[in-house]
Formats: structure tokens, C-alpha cells, sequence
């Protein structure tokens, strides 16, 4: 407490005699730049401040899909590396040893530029049934017109939660899935569908996921995996064997055995250090700052920084987002774990 | 919890008052010449100078670590202008989004930096801009394939440009005023930025012209870029250094002024010790053998001499860097004002 309120003391000092004033009213002003993508609306005449939050949610989308991506890919090469198969075995270990130990900023940039060079141009797009489009500006959707389908899948995500609880006796998977399933086909019959359109340099219209956001996914999610599977592989060994020997004798297929008994087990030893990585891989989405990825850092840190010249308020907003989030995120796997140890007594 | 929220209201209102105090301070103080800056800089025996962190043209290093460049040689001139010896600079290469704030730190004395003057960084960042050493104006580089002539017809294009300068924000301005949408795509690195562009990502790329025709010649088949016609915005690019110090920033001021007067006079690194033998009253104020001019900075007479002697004129630092035998970059409004530019002194008198 102390040592802060002296570098606060220092700092105000030090700026005061430089004649910089800490000031967060620029957060008012119009920010006047785009922003080439995002997931809520944005124009230019709105604020720095909604730009901030614009910023975090691209960040946030980043994140939770390189989660994602990297606790299936891990879970994936954990189970090949322990393999009875050599082949299958060899190669996580291979992969594993290639991804670690290259920088993470390399292999981001690496993926950027060779998903680039493979796609073709706009006017020479692959494209599936004249709806969606996949060229070098990005993978090109439909979008529904009106909010039902959000609405339905929104039902359809309740409707997995609420129904299992209704009925104990069905399985649980089954019923979440047809919820999620029925509701999102009734919700595609009913919007009208907007059809992304070639219109001059670019398509126009429809949903648009850019090669940007996807190099990011892809590099931080591939990069983290390869952590991910070591410590899956330890929490795994470190079940004892004996669990394992007492399914296969009860009758369990190996499939059953891994998901029904060993699984749930090394998950307690599995979530501490699983925890970490997903705080590394928010962080790790300001990489994307390099290849045009508009996140927190970037648009932050880079563009109003710059425009604003207000140094010290912009660093401190987003050392303040990125402490927000991770703080949720740890607070959030933390109650998990602590579920989990008071299951396992 | 009581106790430590009190103490720490108590430290908070000591931090507000000393901060009061200290601005009050520097308020009031009246500066003496030369000035704390030149000061600075003669205890040190050296002059810490901004730079780019790379741009052909403007700054960059050579294979065996030495600076040289446009902005790199106003470091020179000005080392030799204070203290009498242009190799005493160290260069400190600053990246766009930090640029102003080691400025504003006091890490360097200036930053000449290929940095756009503006009204913010004048008003907000409370810094000088001192002078315009290069005209630029905000083009565009775009492939031969589209088919475009001019800039009004990139609506609805895309293009991949560095975050953190003016050019997002003129791109943006331009498309409000003109009713067109041009996206951007923003980058930390031109090279990420080129490579992109190169790959198809976007359909173009956009700095000041100065940058881009040294961008062209590093493409893989130049031919197929064109720099397209015309600009966007004016790019005053110049000097900065921090308001605070008035007579640092009147001798920076005079040096350039120096540099461009000499062309203007036909004073060349060549013919200096001649022309300051001769009889020319406005060639002898210039070269500080009448006038006293450079006293009246806290600098010795022969300042703006050593300073056209050891790197040359104006003329001659652009020739070196962007002249035909360089980048081949036509001077267009860099010239001086008696050959159609805008480059325009005011008289040593």
C-alpha cells in the first residue's frame, strides 16, 4: 500500500514538473478512425470511450476463441502422445517440441501471412452455393436480418441448461444438443438472410470473418496447446494406475475409461496450472497488435495514444482492462477448483 | 481497513499539493540564456537526438551501425552548431506511439523525426513545432491491377497502412468529406503492413509520399505499384522540442533557417570559407562574422559556419538523401520559394 502511494506520489510530481496533467476527459472525444472490425456497431464520430469498449470485446472474442481452441487441440495431442500408437505418439511429441520452442510472435506473423498467400483474390473467391465466400479479405457468411436467430439461440442455450434438470433420466448431452439443434433450425427457417454481394474492391453485406482475427486464433491457440498437452499428459499420469486397472476389470471400453474415470480426476490437478495459460492467452492476444488485429493494445495503446497524446491515461486504461479480465477469468476458474476439491472429499 | 483508507487520503492529498506546488514553480521561474536544454547538453558533451527507428530517406543504419539520413544529418548540424562537433549526437530511435512522450520525458533535447507538426501536439503535448524541414503530403501506393487513376476512386478499398501516426485519422477525414468509405487495415511494422499488401489483403498502401516512393523500390516487381496522383493531406514534417525552453527553441529555429538561407545565398560546404572572406554584408551576418547573433543564443559566432561547414546547406542534405543519385524523389515543393516551392526564410538581420 505504501510502496503504491509513493509511485503515485512520484508520478504525479514528476509529471506536474513536466507540465502533463492527468486528465481522462479526452475519453469524450470523437475518436474519428475506424475500426475494420467488430462485433457491435462502431462509426467513426463515436467516442474514445466506447472505442475502448469496442477494443475489449474484439479482445475478449479473440481470447475465448483461442481458449477454446487450445484446450481441444491440447486435450487432442495429450491423448495421441499417450497413444498405445507410436505413430500417433511420435507426432504429438514432434508437434509439441516444433511449437514450444519457436517464438509466439513468429509462428502468429507465419500463419497471417501464409493463410494469405494461399487464398485467392476477391474476384476469384471459393465459394459455397453463391452464400458464403472465402477469399483473401476473409470468410464471407450470410447474416440473419432480424435478431430471431440470435433470440432462438438463445432459447435453444436456456432450453440445454433447464431441460436435463426437468428430466434426470435422459441423457444429458443428447437433450442439450436437440434443444440447442431445434431451436436454431426454426430460428434459420424464419429470418430472411442478407447474401454477402462483390461490390467493387470487396464484398459487401453479410457476416465477415477476417484472416486477421483467425492468424490470431489459430497462432495463440497452436502456441498454448502444446502447454496445454504437456500438463493434460501429467495430470493424466498422475491418476493412479489402479483407477484405471479397476474401469478397464469392471468392463469399460478405454474410451469410457478416459472420459467416466480418469478424466474427471486429473482435472483437480489439471486446473491450476490450466488457469494460467488461459490468463496467458488473454494476454498473448496483443500480439495481434502486428498483424492489424483491431484489439485493446492496438487501438489503445497505438492509435488513440498517439491521436490523444495522453500516455499515461491510455497505458493505465489498458493495463486496467487487461487486470479486469484476467482478475474475472482467475476469480471464475478459482470457484471452479475449489467445486472440484470439495467433489473429491 | 479504517486506519489504512485514512492513510492513504492523507498521503493522497500530500501528492495533490506537492503537484500544485512544483507546476507552480515551473510557472514562474524566468529562464536564463542559454537555457537549461544547452545546458544540458554541454555538461553532457553530447546532443541526444530523436530519430526514426528506420525509414530510407529519413534515417537509417548503415552496416556498420552509423546513422545517417535527412533528419539525421539536422542532428549534425545542430551538434555542430551548439558544441562545435557534429559526430558528438547520440541517436535515439523512437517509435511512433512513443515518440512525444521520451520528448516530453526529457530523454532527448529534440526529436526531428519525419513527425507531422500538428495543433495537438502543439496545445496538448505543450511542445514546439519548431520548424518545417520537409514538405510531405499523405499519398497512396496501389497495384496497376485495379485499374485506378486517382484517389477519388478508391471508395470502398482497403488499405493497409501503421497505426499510431495521422494517416488513419486523414484517411478518415477524407472519406467524411468526400462521402466515400475506405477501410484501413493497421499495423505496428511496414513490413507486416507491405507483406500484407503484397499477399492481396488489402488493395493498397498509404504514408507520406517521401515514404512511399522509398516503399516502391523495395517491392518485389515495382512495376506493378503505382503511387497514385495526388494527396490527402498536408504533411508539415519537422522539428519538436519542448516549449517549456524558449531559447533552445529560437536556436533550433535559426539553425535550420541557417541551413536554408546558405542555399538560398549559393553558400555550399565547398565555398564557405571563401564566401565568408568576401565582401557580402548578408553572407557575413549569416556566417556570424557581423551581427553577433549567435550570443545573443548563449552560442559562440561562428555557429551557423560550422554548421553549413561540416554538412552543407539545405540543397545539399536533400540531394544526398532524396536527390537522383539517391531516392529520386523530385523536390516538387521543398524547393525554395524563388524556384516555385514553399521553402521560405526569414532574413539574418
Amino acid at each position: 500500500m505504501l510502496i503504491l502511494a509513493w509511485a503515485a506520489h512520484n508520478a504525479a510530481t514528476t509529471l506536474a514538473e513536466r507540465n502533463m496533467r492527468v486528465d481522462f476527459g479526452f475519453l469524450a472525444s470523437p475518436a474519428g478512425f475506424d475500426i475494420p472490425f467488430r462485433i457491435v456497431p462502431w462509426d467513426p464520430s463515436d467516442s474514445y470511450g466506447y472505442a475502448l469498449l469496442v477494443a475489449t470485446l474484439n479482445t475478449a472474442l479473440a481470447a475465448a476463441l483461442a481458449i477454446v481452441l487450445a484446450s481441444l487441440l491440447g486435450l487432442a495431442i495429450a491423448l495421441m502422445r499417450l497413444s498405445a500408437n507410436p505413430l500417433a505418439a511420435a507426432l504429438a511429441r514432434g508437434v509439441t517440441e516444433l511449437v514450444r520452442n519457436t517464438p509466439q510472435l513468429l509462428q502468429i506473423v507465419f500463419w497471417y501471412i501464409a493463410v494469405l498467400q494461399v487464398l485467392p483474390a476477391a474476384r476469384a473467391s471459393f465459394s459455397i452455393g453463391g452464400a458464403v465466400f472465402l477469399n483473401v479479405r476473409g470468410l464471407f457468411m450470410p447474416a440473419p436480418n432480424s435478431p430471431l436467430l440470435a433470440m432462438c439461440s438463445g432459447l435453444g442455450l436456456a432450453g440445454a441448461f433447464i431441460l436435463p434438470r426437468l428430466l434426470p433420466r435422459a441423457p444429458v448431452l443428447l437433450l442439450g444438443a436437440a434443444s440447442m439443434a431445434g431451436l436454431l433450425a426454426v430460428g434459420t427457417l424464419l429470418s430472411t438472410w442478407e447474401l454477402p454481394a462483390l461490390k467493387g474492391f470487396n464484398f459487401q453485406g453479410g457476416w465477415r470473418l477476417p484472416p486477421e482475427l483467425l492468424a490470431l486464433v489459430v497462432g495463440v491457440g497452436i502456441y498454448t496447446s502444446a502447454f496445454i498437452a504437456e500438463n493434460v499428459r501429467a495430470s493424466i499420469q498422475a491418476v493412479a494406475p489402479g483407477q484405471r486397472e479397476a474401469a478397464r476389470s469392471l468392463g469399460l471400453s478405454p474410451g469410457r475409461t478416459m472420459r467416466l474415470v480418469v478424466l474427471p480426476q486429473a482435472m483437480r490437478t489439471l486446473l491450476p496450472p490450466l488457469a494460467s495459460h488461459y490468463l496467458n492467452i488473454i494476454k498473448s492476444t496483443t500480439l495481434g497488435a502486428a498483424i492489424a488485429y483491431p484489439e485493446v493494445l492496438q487501438i489503445f495503446a497505438r492509435t488513440v495514444l498517439n491521436q490523444s497524446g495522453r500516455a499515461v491515461e491510455t497505458m493505465t486504461l489498458v493495463l486496467g482492462v487487461f487486470l479486469a479480465i484476467n482478475l474475472i477469468v482467475s476469480s471464475l476458474i478459482g470457484r471452479w477448483d475449489r467445486r472440484l476439491q470439495r467433489d473429491a472429499r | 481497513m479504517r486506519v489504512k483508507t485514512g492513510w492513504v487520503a492523507a498521503l493522497a492529498s500530500m501528492v495533490l499539493l506537492k503537484g500544485v506546488l512544483s507546476s507552480g514553480a515551473v510557472h514562474a521561474q524566468n529562464i536564463p540564456i542559454p537555457g537549461p536544454t544547452v545546458e544540458a547538453i554541454k555538461k553532457r558533451g553530447q546532443l541526444a537526438c530523436g530519430v526514426d527507428t528506420g525509414i530510407p530517406g529519413f534515417a537509417f543504419q548503415d552496416s556498420a551501425g552509423a546513422w545517417h539520413g535527412f533528419d539525421v544529418d539536422y542532428c549534425r548540424a545542430i551538434a555542430a552548431a551548439v558544441l562545435g562537433d557534429a559526430t558528438k549526437v547520440r541517436y535515439v530511435p523512437t517509435t511512433t506511439p512513443a515518440r512525444f512522450t521520451i520528448l516530453q520525458s526529457g530523454e532527448i533535447d529534440l526529436l526531428v523525426r519525419d513527425s507531422t507538426l500538428t495543433m495537438t501536439r502543439n496545445l496538448q503535448l505543450h511542445l514546439a513545432e519548431v520548424a518545417i524541414n520537409f514538405y510531405a503530403g499523405q499519398g497512396f501506393l496501389v497495384s496497376t491491377k485495379l485499374g485506378v487513376g486517382k484517389i477519388d476512386d478508391l471508395n470502398g478499398a482497403t488499405i493497409c497502412t501503421l497505426t499510431g501516426a495521422t494517416l488513419e485519422l486523414n484517411i478518415a477525414d477524407f472519406a467524411k468529406a468526400h462521402g466515400t468509405k475506405i477501410g484501413t487495415l493497421l499495423f505496428e511494422k511496414s513490413d507486416e503492413a507491405i507483406a500484407a499488401m503484397e499477399a492481396g489483403r488489402c488493395d493498397g498502401y498509404t504514408d507520406d509520399t517521401g515514404s512511399l516512393a522509398a516503399v516502391r523500390s523495395t517491392l518485389k516487381t515495382p512495376a506493378d505499384w503505382v503511387v497514385l496522383e495526388g494527396v490527402i493531406s498536408k504533411e508539415p514534417l519537422g522539428i519538436h522540442a519542448r516549449a517549456s525552453d524558449v531559447n533552445w527553441v529560437n536556436i533550433l529555429y535559426w539553425v535550420d533557417n541557417a541551413l536554408k538561407t546558405a542555399e538560398e545565398l549559393g553558400v555550399t560546404k565547398a565555398n564557405v570559407d571563401e564566401k565568408k572572406a568576401g565582401i557580402d554584408p548578408v553572407i557575413k551576418r549569416l556566417l556570424g562574422v557581423e551581427g553577433g547573433f549567435g550570443e545573443m543564443m548563449g552560442l559562440d559566432n561562428a555557429w551557423s559556419y560550422r554548421a553549413i561547414k561540416t554538412i552543407g546547406n539545405y540543397g545539399e542534405i536533400y540531394d544526398a538523401y532524396f536527390g537522383p543519385k539517391a531516392l529520386d524523389l523530385a523536390r516538387g515543393q521543398n524547393k525554395l520559394w524563388k524556384d516555385g516551392g514553399l521553402v521560405y526564410t526569414l532574413p539574418f538581420r
